[in-house]
């Protein structure tokens, strides 16, 4: 087992510590290493800033929906940062809001993918043979859609249907349809696992005392895809914000007027050259919200598999 | 090396259908139909709507229309008039002999429509995706090569940039930028262009063709730009631990040779397969670009359609993307096989 290795940083040699330690737990480990990464700890700090100020909302002065006519298309100033809109609405107002909507579809589209991948790809993994052939070759046809044509026709569909739940594009049922086309990076990467892991020594003799399959699946098993669907989640939960962002820029995500970042950008395209805040602001809170993600996501990766950054390092 | 080529084809088959059963049904379950928007509007008489729906074959179950859309009715009765009685022969040949229907909005036929808009796209794309490897390429295997140097670090900031804007506001930026606030110095006109494929009112020039599309370029390339060279430096710096690479450097080989003659061709193979897998994506992205900056294109017209719900003309795109995309993978599948001797076949 190796017991330190050095790392190369400039011309300083760093100590690198080991990927195994006596007595430290899982969750002590992946917090240690997280640490070190600066990117992934100025990523949080973002996040969490952003994350706190969506929460705050209510404390503006300002009324996200309701219009004020005489302080239409402010510039921004002090009294209102990011400007207003057409409709005199404080932007930034509409920006946190917005924020609300957007972050709350991207952890439902997180929550869903996991609900349909885990599952799909334990199965898969664990049985393999003709279960797994099957699945994976439906796990295969998903990921040869085009998921933005997708997305458009099924949020369109919807949205001419007469069904009281999905009536006007609401946050659950855009998380649905985004969700439904992004499960199958969680369901490759739990059937890898569980491929490797159900000849290995502990299921087989989980198995001789007498567990049931579900038992071995559930919980000797699963807790061992914890790594990777953490850092595959992540990710996700940015290229979920990024979706939901681009179906309300299309018109076919959350309607207005409740705000999300995808559409604030949407109206903001008529008064582009005049009132150019308007398109400003909302993807600059994109931008910052999904680059935190991304640089958490590589943070936990690193933590997660210290050999990867230990192989590139050729120390291994 | 035939017959796995073959084998890959016969898997593709059933894939393509069952995609297209999935995209069909979705389609024609939804509640209302295809023709929802038409039934309950006020201005259309119900024997109209009725008509309509006898006209583009929507008065049959679901699966018979499906068998129809896929092979046509030519080969049975149709009852064309809603008399009861089935007298006349069907007229729709099916995809599979290259008839995908008529355009709801148009009553054109719908591969008409799409001809001339999927080149557009594809020169769109191309061109794309030509500037993405000629910066995305050198940009990664150098930044491997100096590891932790000032030039990786910023490449590896930038690039975690360029993954998270977003394409369209990316757009509207630019369109702000160049043209909106800068000005040609010489003519006091807007630096580029914000839209179209070339000047309606000239003639043809390269160099307006070429003005046209430094903008819808550079916001495709963009995050793709970012994407492969992260993704190259990190596979040229898993190959570059490989013992094959050790004992080429230990022969005493210029480190040039080990690094383009041994290193980079191992470190490319994985990018043929990603790139396929990233193909549908990079068929999306299309459709911001083209929309921006009024690109005729397949995208476009995609949007266009779901707006309108023209559902002929949006089946029809969904098929030939979804086929297109499993074309690629198996392409990529048989040349990383002939890349790769360590792929077996069978």
């Amino acid at each position: 087992m190796i017991q330190t290795a050095e790392k190369l940083e400039g011309n300083e040699v760093v100590q690198w510590e080991a990927p195994l330690r006596a007595h430290e737990s899982m969750s002590t480990m992946v917090w240690r290493r997280f640490r070190r990464h600066p990117g992934a700890i100025a990523g949080s700090i973002m996040l969490g800033i952003i994350i706190l100020t969506v929460i705050l909302a209510p404390l503006s002065p300002y009324d996200p929906v309701t219009s004020d006519i005489p302080n239409r298309l402010q510039p921004p100033s002090l009294a209102h940062p990011f400007g207003t809109d057409q409709l005199g609405r404080d932007l930034l107002t509409r920006c946190l809001y917005g924020g609300r909507v957007s972050l709350t579809v991207g952890f439902m589209v997180v929550m869903i993918t996991l609900v349909i991948g885990v599952p799909i790809g334990a199965v898969a993994g664990y049985f393999g043979g003709r279960v797994d052939n099957v699945l994976m070759r439906i796990t295969d046809a998903a990921l040869s859609l085009p998921s933005l044509l997708v997305l458009i026709l099924l949020s369109a569909i919807l949205r001419e249907t007469d069904l009281p739940f999905f009536e006007r594009n609401n946050v659950l049922t855009i998380a649905l349809v985004i969700g439904s086309l992004s499960w199958m990076t969680n369901a490759r990467l739990v059937r890898a696992t569980y491929l490797t892991l159900r000849g290995k020594d502990f299921v087989t003799a989980a198995n001789c005392m007498g567990a049931s399959s579900l038992r071995i699946m559930g919980r000797h098993i699963l807790p061992n895809t914890v790594g990777p669907i953490i850092v595959a989640s992540t990710l996700e939960m940015g290229y979920a914000i990024m979706e939901e962002a681009g179906l309300s820029f299309l018109g076919f995500g959350i309607q207005p007027p409740t705000p999300s970042w995808g559409n604030l950008l949407s109206n903001a395209q008529e008064h582009l050259t005049k009132h150019p805040w308007l398109a400003i602001f909302p993807g600059l809170m994109i931008f910052l919200t999904i680059i935190s993600i991304n640089y958490i996501g590589d943070g936990l990766r690193d933590a997660f598999d210290p050999f990867k950054v230990l192989k590139q390092i050729g120390e291994v | 090396m035939g017959r796995y080529i073959a084998r890959r084809l016969l898997q593709a088959i059933p894939m393509l259908l069952l995609i297209s059963i999935v995209l069909f049904a979705l389609v024609n379950l939804a509640p209302g139909g295809p023709l929802a928007g038409y039934s309950r509007s006020r201005h259309v008489k119900p024997e109209r709507a009725a008509m309509l729906k006898r006209q583009f074959g929507l008065d049959q179950p679901v699966p018979v229309q499906y068998v129809i859309w896929l092979i046509g009715n030519d080969w049975m009765k149709v009852d064309a008039d809603g008399d009861g009685i089935a007298e006349s022969r069907g007229e729709r040949r099916g995809i599979l002999r290259g008839d995908f229907g008529f355009s709801f909005r148009t009553r054109e036929p719908v591969l008409g429509e799409i001809g001339g808009r999927l080149l557009n796209t594809i020169y769109l794309m191309s061109v794309t995706l030509i500037v993405v490897a000629i910066i995305a390429i050198p940009v990664g295997i150098i930044s491997a090569i100096k590891q932790y140097s000032f030039f990786d670090i910023s490449v590896t900031t930038l690039s975690f940039m360029g993954q998270a804007i977003p394409e369209f506001w990316l757009g509207l930026i630019l369109i702000l930028v160049f043209y909106a606030w800068l000005d040609n110095p010489f003519t006091s006109e807007p630096l580029l262009p914000s839209g179209g494929m070339h000047s309606l009112d000239t003639g043809f020039s390269l160099l307006d063709w070429a003005k046209h599309l430094i903008l819808p370029v550079t916001m495709g390339a963009v995050g793709w730009v970012a994407w492969y060279s992260r993704f190259l430096r990190s596979g040229m710096l898993d190959v570059l631990h490989m013992d094959y690479v050790r004992t080429a450097r230990s022969k005493g080989l210029a480190e040039r040779l080990v690094m383009y003659r041994h290193a980079l061709k191992n470190a490319v193979i994985p990018l043929v397969t990603i790139f396929a897998l990233d193909l549908p994506y990079i068929f999306a992205g299309s459709l911001y670009v083209e929309l921006l900056f009024s690109w005729p294109g397949i995208g476009r017209l995609y949007y266009q359609s779901a707006v309108k719900r023209d559902y002929p003309l949006l089946m029809a795109i969904l098929i030939i993307v979804a086929g297109l995309t499993i074309l690629a993978g198996l392409m990529a599948d048989i040349a990383y096989a002939y890349l790769d001797p360590r792929v077996r076949y069978d």
